[in-house]
């Protein structure tokens, strides 16, 4: 199963490894990790999505936990929360893809952020499996280049993450 | 008071009351050195080569529960203690390493020396540190100190730059410290123990399996006390030796891959089995799918919640300090008018009885050649059971855990984590430091002793009068087993050549040495090197033993617990 685990933890340098390290030494998927600092400059928010079986799962967040650098950690797919990537893709938009990328866009709510005469840049956030299907939907030859920074997540309603 | 960096590092472990530092010199700790020769508070024990220094730190660490220390230099001298600081981690001990780093300008330079510490030792340290400034050392090396001794304990390494030794910086040594993100949980779940206490009571086939967490969270007298109440039987892993007394009726003995009959089919043949501080490792269990065929119910008391439901199935985790915990249950217990059914209890008792008589420990005792169980059972007679053993790694370790029967805690010492050869000697060298004036005995083989055989100088240096059992079988012995028995006798690399004299060596190095060819022989010269005329001297004893002789029972790996292959 998939699983969204959102982690707070000291904004060290070095912390960033320790999880990498720890999922490569024990062997655990990373579908993605995202990290970046809080409004708190101590504290750093990490996204990782991953994949295993429940005791598998149960196993990463003890072991995340065991880090002595993680503050919190919680299982988001646990319950409700919302998941947002951003990716921009370059596509080819001379001749007729000029009109057909701007309405791909459109349809998908993305936004052409940069343009020239050959091509455009498309920005575009929305749970991954949305990004995937845009990707799916657009001519494969079309595509010049695509940036993904992976899932970002956070509890609904109540469900807060904090120290 | 402003104190330089390397003042500060001295002053940090006098305040932590460290008795010993076990180091190696080097540039990037000359500074702290300098200190160190100016100070009497602790002393510094100068090894021959760094893996013997975390090893020793190790050794006086498990003999006397106290948090070890090494001090090694940037570079060459930081990847030697990485095989010790890995030991140490696999098998949970408390231990602070520090390591020199080049200057802080220099990181990344690929200066002289330069070797990212932190990232070489990332995956086997309970947690790291680079210190950046000298304002940082005090509370780090304080941080250090709490990490490396609560919770699981583990080993800490501090990475600290040569620069920083030389700055100065306030100096004031925090009392305590108190971390947001490690907050290690100690008392049991009052819920949880009331489960599993009620589980026990009403448990027809029990049987407590304990492990190295019983030792080091000092356990001892509370699973004995609990054990007793219950009428239980009970077995220890390889590192739980010593946490329950082994000369007790109650004991089966160890358990697992040379674990003895009654231990393993008990295991397998429970229907309420407890955990205490104990991991159902691949050298316990065997294959984790065929144990779980057993359908017992599981209680696991344990102070990592990670190692709780790793490999098997729990139906009570609980956890907390096994000492804590037990404490509880024991009160429990007491007040409760419930006791385990006398009858199925004796069901069970009768059949472990019927195990037992097996007895696959069972070895030729009318053999023209030394028998290695011979020795150690002879040593365990001779030392009554009450000299501390520090063991190599092979088919004389598992002989040692098999044969002397341990019946008090901390007196077993041996890598079994990591299973590192060349642990036994540099471990038996903190052990007789921890205990001045007691015996230490290091069970070693011809392989493994080799390792680390330059120790023998640090030794005579600090007047470590240790009695090293050489079971000397010309082999790389438990290599030689597995071609034996898996490999069709392709006796590949295993067949030692070109030994060395042995008593010429431990003569050179200013011991005694002793080579021991008949079974005869074996008890006078046990006697002499445990006997007071050599009290203050380090014996070197060369057993020739038995080349072919292999370590029973065996589950082979992967087996499950009762699929031994008994002699
Ligand atoms: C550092 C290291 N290298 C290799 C091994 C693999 N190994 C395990 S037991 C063994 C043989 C040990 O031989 P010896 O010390 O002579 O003891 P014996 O088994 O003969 O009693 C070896 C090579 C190990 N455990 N540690």
């Amino acid at each position: 199963m998939r699983h969204i685990i959102s982690l707070l933890m000291e904004n060290e340098s070095g912390a960033l490894s320790r999880v990498a390290g720890l999922f490569s030494a024990r062997a655990y998927n990373i579908e993605s990790l995202t990290v970046a600092p809080t409004e708190d400059a101590t504290l750093s928010r990490m996204t990782i999505v991953t994949r295993g079986s429940d005791d598998v799962i149960e196993q990463i967040t003890k072991q995340l936990n065991k880090l002595i650098d993680v503050v919190k950690v919680i299982d988001l797919s646990e319950g409700g929360h919302i998941e947002r990537e951003l990716m921009l893709v370059k596509v080819r938009a001379e001749g007729e893809l000029r009109e057909e990328m701007k309405r791909m866009s459109d349809i998908f709510r993305g936004r052409i952020i940069d343009v020239t005469d050959k091509t455009y840049t498309i920005e575009l956030t929305g749970a991954g499996y949305k990004l995937d299907a845009f990707l799916e939907a657009l001519d494969k030859d079309a595509i010049l280049e695509t940036v993904r920074t992976g899932a970002s997540g956070i509890g609904r309603g109540d469900r807060i993450l904090k120290v | 008071m402003e104190l330089t960096g390397a003042e500060i590092v001295v002053r940090c472990l006098a305040e932590e009351g460290v008795e010993f530092v076990f180091g190696y010199p080097g540039g990037a700790v000359l500074n702290i050195y300098d200190e160190i020769y100016k100070q009497s508070k602790f002393k510094h024990v100068l090894v021959r080569h760094e893996q013997a220094a975390v090893h020793a730190a190790d050794g006086y660490a498990r003999a006397s529960g106290r948090v070890g220390v090494a001090l090694v230099t940037s570079g060459p001298g930081a990847t030697n203690a990485v095989t010790g600081i890995a030991t140490a981690y696999m098998d949970s001990i408390p231990m602070v390493v520090i390591s020199g780093q080049v200057p802080t300008p220099a990181i990344g330079m690929d200066a002289f020396q330069e070797v990212d510490m932190v990232g070489i030792t990332r995956p086997c340290v309970k947690h790291n540190f680079l210190v950046k400034d000298a304002k940082d050392i005090a509370v780090t090396l304080k941080k250090a100190f709490y990490i490396a001794s609560t919770g699981r304990p583990g080993p800490v390494v501090v990475d600290i730059p040569k620069d920083v030794t030389q700055l100065k910086a306030e100096f004031d040594y925090p009392k305590s410290v108190k971390l947001r993100s490690y907050n290690p949980t100690t008392k049991g779940h009052t819920g949880q123990i009331k489960r599993a206490v009620q589980m026990l009571l009403e448990a027809k086939r029990p049987m407590i399996y304990t492990g190295g967490g019983a030792v080091q969270s000092n356990a001892a007298a509370e699973l004995t006390q609990l054990v007793r109440l219950l009428g239980f039987p009970c077995t220890s892993t390889l590192m739980g030796l010593g946490g329950y007394p082994a000369t007790d009726p109650q004991f089966l003995g160890m358990l697992g891959m040379h674990g003895t009959y009654e231990a393993n089919m008990a295991m397998q043949h429970s229907d309420v089995l407890v955990a205490v501080g104990a991991r159902f490792d691949d050298r316990v269990i065997g294959n984790p799918e065929h144990f779980e065929q057993g359908g017992r119910k599981i209680i696991h008391i344990d102070i990592d919640p990670a190692s709780i439901a790793k490999r098997v199935k729990v139906d009570v985790p609980i956890v907390g300090n096994v000492r804590d915990v037990l404490k509880e249950m024991i009160k429990l217990i007491q007040a409760s008018k419930e006791r385990p059914e006398p009858s199925a209890l004796k069901t069970w008792w009768t059949q472990i009885e019927l195990w037992r008589a097996q007895n696959p420990l069972r070895y030729d005792h009318d053999s023209e050649l030394i028998k290695p169980q011979y020795v150690i059972e002879k040593m365990y007679e001779i030392t009554k059971g009450d000299a501390i053993v520090c063991s190599d790694v092979g088919q004389h370790q598992m002989w040692a855990a098999q044969f002397y029967k341990f019946d008090k805690p901390r007196r077993w010492i041996n890598s079994g984590g990591l299973g590192t050869m060349g642990f036994g000697m540099p471990a038996a060298m903190g052990a007789q430091l921890a205990n001045p004036g007691g015996t230490v005995a290091c069970v070693t083989g011809e392989g493994s002793i080799q390792m680390n055989i330059q120790e023998l100088s640090t030794c005579k240096q600090f007047n470590l009068p240790l009695k090293i059992i050489l079971l000397n079988n010309r082999y790389l012995g438990m290599v030689r087993q597995w071609q034996e028995f898996f490999y069709g006798e392709r006796y590949s690399q295993s067949y030692m050549e070109a030994l060395p004299d042995f008593i010429k060596l431990a003569e050179a190095y200013g011991h005694v040495g002793m080579t021991i060819e008949k079974p005869g022989d074996v008890e006078g010269a046990l006697k002499e090197a445990f006997g007071p005329s050599l009290k203050e001297r380090l014996v070197f004893m060369n057993f020739i033993t038995d080349q072919t002789e292999n370590v029973f029972p065996m589950i082979p790996a992967g087996k499950g617990l009762n699929e031994m292959i008994l002699v």
